[in-house]
């Protein structure tokens, strides 16, 4: 019979642990995981590119949704676990779930410290933890204002530098002298402080916090000599100490985190702790490579390897800043017994120290160049005698043996039990061997294959590296990501080819382009038809065969395979007649589900197909045409009711939005896209995170412009002010005719505009008046062929077979 | 085998589909880009699509609503996914098509 194994908490240690398990044992237990967080598993060391706004969260998931189904894992997400009876052998979370166990195991991870001082729960405080932290940051710095950061280590900085990456002028305080003081000594903590600064961080040290100030919410933090920051958000971001009160409660032995044998038994041997909140012979772990390894003796041990021990190693310490390197390891304290190398070159910004005990190596640290961290890291794991090399020993690898190798040939050199990812403990053959004996091609099998380089991504270019000295040639990282398995060629060189070479039809692109296939895929068809669209939109005929059922019968299919149906309501504005003619047709073809959008409109939902043509003809007799819910296309205009009606307002905001819609409706995009206009700064429509928004002011029309509020939360970037109703028109015409042509399918403009530089954006669309006006131009030509409404079409007749059945047979006669 | 006339080729489309509606749950039709017909049932075996509205390539139909890609030939799900759906016998005389209704009541007991 399969055994019942409880996991409380979904974090990596756990996460990791089950990927060990379910390949020594797959079958041997049922498991059931409570997450508190209403979540799946996802690389937590990543929040900070995820919080620069370097990665995305769908980036940094380890495993998705699938993941569990597949492993057959009951998981609870948003249940937080309130108690464990251990005589019973079961446990229950706050939503009432009680579950028994055979095995349990706590993952609680850890909790962030918060200084009790006065202020600290006011609104606006946030700690640095999770996804729902990261998110709470980068709501806040939409702002713009003033952040400051409690706390100069290495998750304090790393924050600093994501929200000021987000646009906020932010303040570091830290209580010690240096930045970093437990893993950098003070000169390199000297030498961080200053590149911080350099990036336009402040950082005040010796800072000691007296009171977090404000009255609904922060307002400034108060230093013990009086000094006043001013500050809308706070980030604590000193500590964290191991979440170990759930097995407190339940009478397992807790020191400062839950003590755990070295096969990461509790006192009680049907318990399991591992990750943060386990204390392992008298030490807590915080960085994720022992965590890992608590996880391999874990699931060993689950599997019934009773010799699979824990054995403590120093882990280095990498800063995950883009633009400074550091590296630390081991121990640098100063001491009689000790000997130390140093190496500084002020201009360059480097320094190198090295700390020697009995001719071994123990202590490494690195700043602004670390390329040899592998290489110290694995002298001090070996402890070899450095006597014969100690004269060039901190000038690195590449100089030991005489001559200065390439870096390739300093990866060729290193050992092949060298680790190269220490997170996850990958050494240099396991590297090798995968990539030969599974034939990897590319980094991200690598990833898969072997785990290495995919928790903090530091790695990467030492095992760049080891690809191409394995593979030679025949790896070359640089390589455009081909469209799709059709074609070797990337979006952009099929974009610039169907105009040079002049292809107006999808045959004539596989054809010049030499397609794979015969027909292409559901991948490239639907892009290639787009391309074409856009690039002739007098000549090409539409190919409906190549477009996404939504497209071609102009509703949005469901669940159910029925259909929703939105009207456009232009500006979001509607009337009595308007209402009454809908409400006609909910009745009329007893439409289940009526519900207001975000974009200002009605969506009817749960029409079958086949009365889609019907639902059409009643709502075109009251002047309804469709209202693109369902196009990579121009979707809504949202406004606020502007000068109209709000004391507030500066413009006609409505008229403008409905004046845009009007005037872009039935253009095809690259992805969707969304618009709005607010009528003043307050923003009401929400103007800023949309594709493209306009915020009116007293003397114009402000314009934003790759904004995002799905998948990614970004604010929008301004494009540039103008004077009249007439020049926003024609500038937002003319960006978005800019991104029509350039854009790869289904890459939205924030995504487009991040690649190709929002100033080079600017450059074209604000500075260029020529530029701007033949993109305009030809954006109106477009329209020409594309605004007609695809519902009346249809009512007429247009594509009858794809709204019935071609036929039913087998039933019985009506007469009989 | 009784064969049940549902229509004509040209009734569909090339790479494109239609369905058929039976007692017994609808009948993907499918024609390729180079004529050749198929019939399936129009249930994706992930979570029910309408195959039938998916975009057609080579011999392959990618279904609508979670893009798994079916098989017109086998029925079955290809690359990582595993899954298949019934096939029904299906012939051309003369452009008509026409198909084993029996087979249909077969696919879904």
């Amino acid at each position: 019979m399969t055994e019942k194994l409880v996991i409380i908490g979904n974090g990596m240690a756990p996460g990791r642990m089950l990927e060990h398990l379910f390949e020594a044992e797959p079958g041997r237990y049922a498991v059931t995981i409570f997450n508190a967080e209403p979540r799946v598993n996802y690389d937590r060391i990543m929040l900070s590119p995820v919080l620069s706004g370097e990665k995305s969260y769908e980036e940094i998931v380890i495993h998705g949704d699938g993941w569990y189904i597949d492993n057959g894992i009951t998981l609870y997400k948003g249940h937080r676990i309130v108690a464990i009876d251990r005589r019973a052998k079961t446990v229950t979370s706050d939503h009432g779930v009680t579950e028994p166990y055979d095995r349990l195991v706590i993952a609680t991870g850890s909790v962030p410290f918060v200084i009790p001082v006065p202020g600290h729960d006011l609104p606006g405080v946030l700690s640095y933890r999770d996804l729902d932290d990261v998110n709470a940051m980068m709501l806040a710095a939409q702002s713009r204002e003033t952040a400051v950061v409690i706390g100069g280590g290495l998750l304090g900085l790393e924050a600093a530098a994501g929200l000021k990456a987000r646009g906020m002028d932010v303040t570091v305080l830290h209580l010690m002298p240096t930045l970093m003081e437990r893993q950098l000594d003070p000169a390199a903590g000297y030498l961080l402080q200053k590149a911080v600064e350099e990036r336009g961080i402040k950082v005040i040290t010796k800072a000691e916090t007296r009171a977090i100030l404000g009255e609904d919410k922060v307002s400034g933090v108060e230093l013990a000599d009086g000094t006043v920051v001013p500050a809308t958000l706070v980030v604590m971001a000193i500590g964290i100490r191991p979440n170990a009160a759930l097995a407190k409660d339940a009478g397992l032995e807790v020191n400062r985190g839950i003590v755990v044998d070295e096969g990461m038994a509790t006192s009680d041997p049907a318990i399991l702790a591992l990750g943060e909140c386990a204390e392992v012979g008298g030490r807590v772990y915080g960085l994720v490579a022992p965590l890992y390894e608590m996880a391999r003796v874990a699931a060993a041990r689950l599997a019934g390897d009773a010799k699979a021990g824990f054995v403590h190693a120093e882990t280095p310490t990498k800063l995950k800043v883009t633009g400074i390197d550091l590296y630390s390891l081991g121990d640098f304290a100063d001491g009689d017994d000790r000997e130390e190398i140093v190496l500084r070159d002020a201009t360059a910004g480097i320094y190198k120290r090295l700390v020697l005990k009995d001719n071994r190596l123990i202590g490494t640290v690195l700043f602004g160049e670390t390329g040899d961290g592998a290489w110290f890291n694995d002298l001090t794991r070996k402890k070899v005698d450095i006597s014969d090399m100690r004269d060039t020993l901190i000038f690195g690898q590449a100089f030991q043996g005489g001559a200065p190798m390439d870096p390739l040939a300093a990866v060729a050199a290193l050992p092949d039990d060298a680790e190269i990812c220490g997170c996850n403990g990958v050494c240099k053959s396991r590297i090798v061997g995968a990539i030969t004996s599974k034939g990897l091609t590319s980094l991200d099998d690598v990833r898969a294959h072997t785990k290495a380089s995919a928790s903090c991504g530091t790695c990467t270019g030492l095992v760049e590296q080891l690809m191409s000295l394995t593979l030679g040639d025949a790896y070359n990282p640089a390589a455009v990501q081909p469209m799709c398995g059709c074609t070797e060629l990337g979006h952009d060189d099929v974009r610039r080819l169907i105009k040079a070479k002049k292809l107006k039809s999808i045959p004539a692109v596989m054809q010049e382009l030499e397609w794979k296939t015969s027909c292409g895929c559901a991948k490239c068809r639907p892009a290639l038809n787009y391309y074409l669209v856009a690039d002739w939109p007098d000549e090409y005929a539409d190919d409906y065969q190549s477009r996404f059922v939504n497209e071609r019968v102009h509703a949005n299919i469901q669940k159910d395979g029925t259909y929703s149906v939105v009207p456009r309501m232009w500006g979001g504005v509607t009337s009595s007649r308007e209402l009454r003619a809908i409400a006609d047709v909910v009745d009329r073809f007893q439409i289940p589900t009526v519900k207001v959008t975000g974009g200002q409109r009605i969506d009817m939902l749960g029409i079958r197909k086949e009365d889609l043509p019907a639902v059409w003809a009643d709502l075109g007799k009251a002047g309804f045409v469709s209202g693109h819910a369902y196009a990579k296309g121009l979707r809504t205009v949202k406004t606020c009711v502007g000068s109209d009606w709000c004391r507030f307002g500066t413009q006609d905001s409505t008229g403008l939005g409905i004046r845009i819609e009007k005037f872009m409706w039935g253009s095809w995009t690259p992805a969707k896209v969304k618009m709005a206009v607010s009528g003043c700064p307050r923003n009401c429509a929400e103007a800023t995170c949309k594709d493209v928004g306009v915020v009116c002011v007293d003397s114009g029309y402000e314009i934003h412009f790759a904004g995002a509020a799905g998948l990614d939360i970004k604010g929008t970037e301004v494009l540039g002010q103008v004077k009249t109703e007439d020049e926003a028109l024609e500038h937002i015409v003319a960006l978005t005719q800019m991104y029509r042509e350039q854009a790869r399918y289904l890459e939205r403009i924030y995504k487009w505009a991040k690649r190709i530089g929002y100033d080079e954006i600017r450059r074209q669309i604000m500075e260029d008046a020529d530029k701007r006006k033949a993109f305009y131009d030809r954006f109106v030509f477009s329209q020409k062929f594309a605004q007609v409404d695809p519902w009346s079409e249809r009512v007429s007749g247009k594509d009858k077979h794809e709204f019935r059945p071609m036929a039913a047979v087998g039933f019985k006669e009506a007469a009989e | 085998m009784k064969w049940t006339a549902i229509g004509n080729i040209d009734d569909i489309p090339p790479r494109g589909a239609r369905c058929v509606a039976t007692p017994q749950g609808r009948i993907g039709v499918f024609r390729t880009a180079d004529d050749r017909v198929f019939a399936i049932e129009d249930h994706c075996p992930h979570r029910g699509g309408p195959l039938s509205q998916g975009i057609v390539h080579g011999t392959s139909v990618t279904c609508p609503l979670h893009n798994w890609v079916i098989s017109l030939e086998t029925g079955e799900a290809l690359g990582a996914d595993e899954g298949s759906v019934r096939t029904i016998p299906l012939k051309v005389e003369d452009g008509r098509l026409l198909i084993a209704l029996e087979a249909v009541g077969a696919a879904a007991a």
